[in-house]
């Protein structure tokens, strides 16, 4: 083969049908018979319902019904938490789809109509009157935690969701003997993930035959399945849920929510199709919000610059209820993380859930990584100012060495693989460090404040082993399964769980199985996102689509190339030990002339009129993978701000990207989702946060008030990577889709950091907005 | 009201409520629903359409508004079976992943380089300040208008 089609940059086939507005997202599909839905949410984030006046209402032109949480109440049931981190006290509490006597958030559902359009429905809304007590409110969770703070759930004292602990080592022993101890306090604000397709659901109920079709904008269609039987007690296989495109998710589209229940519930309750999509307020409000932690923060080490501990007290905002897989984001999935890619003996992180008028948080790119990695190499920069030591040579020295073939940590993790000090030393050299510091010492003569920010990072992606899944209290399984068929005409489709929604796995999973099996890539159709035709998976989140998913396709195409190898055999009339393969034809050892593609044998196995006695007819194959370890990609990223004293604004020059992700199947993929994450991750540090009022309206309720990035305010993003197989993944694998908000939040704070460093400046909350740097800088100043 | 407006060469006559979104109109009326909706405040501009050969957000623009105009949507954009060579260059640049922003991307940049046929990246990126992509990063999509410049002047 000339070029191998694994590790190319081929264009997506996903592209043309999106570049001409031929695909469909969920709002774009209709029914016959389609009435809409719009859904009542309450002003006040706390409040008691005194009662409901849906008079005005339900006689407004075109309503069809209305209906509140007097209506669902034992019809619907709760919706779930479903992920019950053990031993750490969780309180699930209920979530009613529509709440019945109390609101506690603003955006809790109160009412929904249904009406012949979307403006009618809207416009009945306006006549629904409640009646509503408020009551008080908390927004912070530190703030909620305090005696005397207004409680949200009876069965959540203190507003405790759940306090969880993770010790590793002993951290006491490491800070009370340790020489340096640097502490600080971080606050990751409150994100809101703005896909840029809001949440849709078309629910199509079928009353003679009891069958639902729920189309809908998920990350995870057979876990919808799943939670929508549990909520709407359908049988689960009278449930088929079809992700059709999907707009975005960034964890975002993870969660089962109450809205698209109530599209189930109206659909049932009608007989109707039932479409509801959010409008961006309405995303703002109810679709799940991410980070929101107060973490304080202590990092040990000698005076020679060796960490020896790391420890922290963690106040993570939950919102008013717990999202499906929120628990598990402050918990596994950061305090886990906490050595990061160094050599740390002793860690500890002191968790606490809380219940606040907010809502919820839940999955949100990298979700509980970018936490870690900001804590840790914030610390270490404290830490390399506080020693006077650069802080690229106070990395490189705690540095985990080179390791090939697993590595324990404190947290009780085993790393896969790394080379850490590789990506450091790339980084570095590719922005030129040292030349930049002496430009920047040339600078600051000239009171010119330009920064460099520097982390290193490593991650945990590719969920992961179901036995630990189920051990972490995860409600499912973490593998993923394959089905590959051949069609008579030697053409090949390829059925599968995950869900992707614009990393490219359709181009990607056909560049796999074209470089197993040696048909051409165009020969190959990736299938996803119907449960009615692809086997169980478990979903695209947490970096693991083309780590688990891609794994499960490469088995399932070694089966069928096993299979096809001993129908070549047959055929050939040799035994099965003499028949070599080679881009995609099966010939008899030492004589190529005598040879069979795997075309030819598709052709046979579907038509079976020759098959070796005891083979079943058909070409096609089956694998189930499920990873026996999470996979731990890393990296170095650089980024080069400059500063305006005079305005505090913040300007973002450089941003230098090192990331090993293993072998690549297509690196132009691989490199827009790294540009995609470092963007994203720019935009926490910079200009993005969800602000509430001491009342708990959300002062930052659309667009206009929560500043997303834009082309204008970032550079080009510099993209390098070295290839460090994971050795337990059958592609070598890891995966890439997080990796961009993981590390850059933190490379550009601590960039900004670093360029205010002569002016006294040491810290400032996140977004590092101009009036934060200005009132910091004429705070020192003063 | 009824209106008459051509929509990608094509004259449609309508009777709608005056409310009526062009937008919704276009997407519900007509079926294109090539063109999305995304904020209802007028900042991410997937909703952008050429009206009368100038970019507009269909979101904030009345179906009665548009009477008696030409409108462009993504689907009007090329003849059917090939592509314009903004398009051509999203897909060769990678410009695009989950692809809810694009086609809003694609016709601001298109009516971009038809003011300003050769831009700078700079240009560019100011350029789209009206249009919000939350996967891309930008990068891809700024190489794609500069491509589509490129294969244009060439």
């Amino acid at each position: 083969m000339t070029s191998r089609i694994f590790g190319s940059g081929i264009r997506r086939r996903e592209d043309p049908r999106l570049i001409t507005g031929q695909a469909s997202y969920t709002d774009d599909i209709s029914l016959p018979g389609t009435v809409h839905a719009a859904i009542l949410r309450s002003p006040h984030a706390h409040a008691r319902i005194r009662s409901i006046d849906i008079g005005g209402a339900a006689s407004s032109p075109g309503v069809l019904a209305v209906y509140t949480g007097a209506d669902i109440d034992g019809v619907l049931n709760p919706i779930p938490c479903a992920w019950i981190v053990p031993d750490s006290d969780v309180k699930a509490v209920a979530h009613p789809a529509i709440a019945k006597d109390l609101v506690r958030y603003q955006g809790d559902a109160v009412a929904v109509v249904v009406a012949e359009s979307r403006y009618q429905a809207e416009d009945a809304l306006e006549l629904i009157n409640v009646d509503y007590e408020t009551l008080p409110v908390v927004v912070n969770a530190e703030a909620a935690m305090r005696a005397g703070a207004p409680q949200l759930h009876e069965d959540a004292p203190n507003n405790q969701a759940f306090h969880w602990v993770m010790a590793g080592g002993d951290t006491d022993a490491a800070f009370s003997d340790a020489e340096v101890v640097v502490k600080d306090t971080i606050i990751q604000q409150k994100l809101i993930p703005n896909t840029i397709e809001p949440r849709s659901a078309l629910a199509s109920w079928v009353g003679p035959t009891g069958e639902l079709t729920l189309w809908t904008s998920s990350q995870n269609p057979h876990i919808c399945r799943f939670i929508t039987s549990l909520v709407s007690s359908v049988p689960e296989h009278k449930i088929r849920v079809i992700a059709p495109e999907v707009g975005g998710g960034f964890g975002s589209k993870t969660p089962i929510y109450a809205d698209e229940m109530i599209a189930v519930f109206c659909s049932m309750k009608l007989r109707r199709p039932v479409k509801w999509t959010e409008t961006r307020s309405e995303n703002y409000q109810s679709t799940l919000h991410g980070r929101d932690h107060t973490e304080y923060v202590e990092i040990a080490a000698t005076r020679e610059g060796k960490i020896t501990g790391v420890r922290s007290v963690v106040y993570a905002g939950m919102g008013a209820y717990l999202s499906t897989a929120s628990t598990g984001i402050p918990t596994i999935l950061h305090g886990l993380m906490y050595c990061g890619p160094y050599d740390i003996a002793n860690v500890k992180a002191d968790v606490y859930g809380v219940f606040t008028n907010t809502t919820p948080v839940d999955l949100y790119r990298g979700a509980g990584r970018p936490e870690a990695t900001f804590l840790l190499e914030r610390m270490v920069d404290l830490l390399a100012a506080e020693l006077g030591v650069d802080p690229a040579e106070l990395r490189r020295k705690n540095l985990i060495p080179k390791f090939e073939d697993g590595h324990d940590v404190a947290t009780g993790l085993t790393y896969d693989s790394g080379d850490y000090e590789l990506s450091l030393n790339m980084a570095l050299e590719h922005v030129n460090y040292q030349e930049l510091r002496k430009e920047q010492a040339h600078g600051r003569e000239h009171h010119e404040y330009m920064g460099i920010g520097i982390s290193c990072y490593c991650e945990i992606c590719g969920l992961g082993p179901s036995q630990v899944a189920g051990a972490i209290g995860f409600g499912g399984g973490l593998w993923e399964a394959a089905t590959i068929r051949f069609t008579p005409t030697g053409k090949v489709g390829v059925y599968v769980g995950v869900s992707p929604h614009g990393q490219g796995e359709e181009t990607t999973f056909a560049q796999i199985v074209a470089d197993e099996l040696g048909v051409a890539v165009d020969d190959v159709d990736v299938i996803h996102g119907d449960t009615a035709n692809t086997p169980m998976g478990w979903g695209t989140y947490g970096s693991r689509t083309t780590v688990v998913g891609g794994a499960a396709v490469a088995l399932s195409s070694r089966k069928l190339k096993e299979k096809a190898k001993a129908l070549a055999a047959h055929l050939l009339e040799a035994a099965e030990a003499d028949i070599e393969y080679e881009d995609g034809k099966f010939f008899v050892r030492g004589s190529p002339d005598q040879s069979k593609t795997i075309q030819d044998i598709a052709l046979m196995a579907n038509v079976a009129w020759n098959m070796p006695e005891g083979m079943e007819p058909g070409m096609e194959a089956s694998a189930f993978y499920d990873p026996p370890n999470f996979t731990y990609p890393f990296g170095a990223h650089v980024a080069v701000v400059t500063v305006d004293a005079d305005n505090g604004l913040v300007e973002l020059k450089r941003y230098v990207a090192v990331d090993d992700c293993g072998p690549q199947v297509n690196p132009m993929i691989v490199e827009g989702q790294v540009h995609g994450g470092v963007v994203q991750g720019a935009g926490q540090a910079l200009w993005e946060g969800a602000v509430y009022s001491e009342n708990g309206q959300l002062l930052t309720g659309s667009m206009m008030d929560y500043a997303l990035p834009k082309a204008h305010m970032v550079p080009d993003i510099e993209t390098l990577s070295s290839v460090t197989p994971s050795p337990h993944n059958p592609l070598g694998v890891k995966g890439i889709g997080e990796t961009g908000t993981i590390a850059s939040t933190v490379t550009i704070y601590n960039a900004v950091i670093d360029a205010l460093r002569p002016l006294g400046v040491t810290s400032i909350d996140m977004p590092l907005t101009p009036e934060k740097v200005w009132r910091a800088i004429h705070q020192q100043g003063s | 009201m009824r209106i008459q407006v051509t929509v990608n060469g094509q004259a449609r006559e309508a009777d709608v409520d005056p409310r009526v979104l062009l937008v919704h109109f276009l997407r519900e009326n007509l079926g294109l629903t090539g063109t999305k909706i995304g904020c209802d405040t007028s900042q991410c501009g997937a909703c952008v359409v050429k009206m009368d050969g100038a970019t507009i957000k269909s979101c904030t623009c009345l179906a009665v508004q548009a009477d008696g105009s030409d409108i462009m949507t993504i689907e009007g954009l090329a003849p059917a079976g090939e592509l314009h060579a903004v398009q051509e260059a999203f897909w060769n640049k990678h410009g695009l992943q989950c692809g809810y922003c694009t086609a809003g991307m694609i016709m601001t940049s298109v009516e971009l380089l038809e003011r300003n046929p050769n831009p700078t990246a700079e240009e560019v990126r100011q350029g789209l300040e009206g249009n919000i992509c939350r996967c891309t990063g930008y990068h891809n999509i700024v190489k794609a208008v500069l491509a589509a410049a490129e294969a244009k002047g060439s």
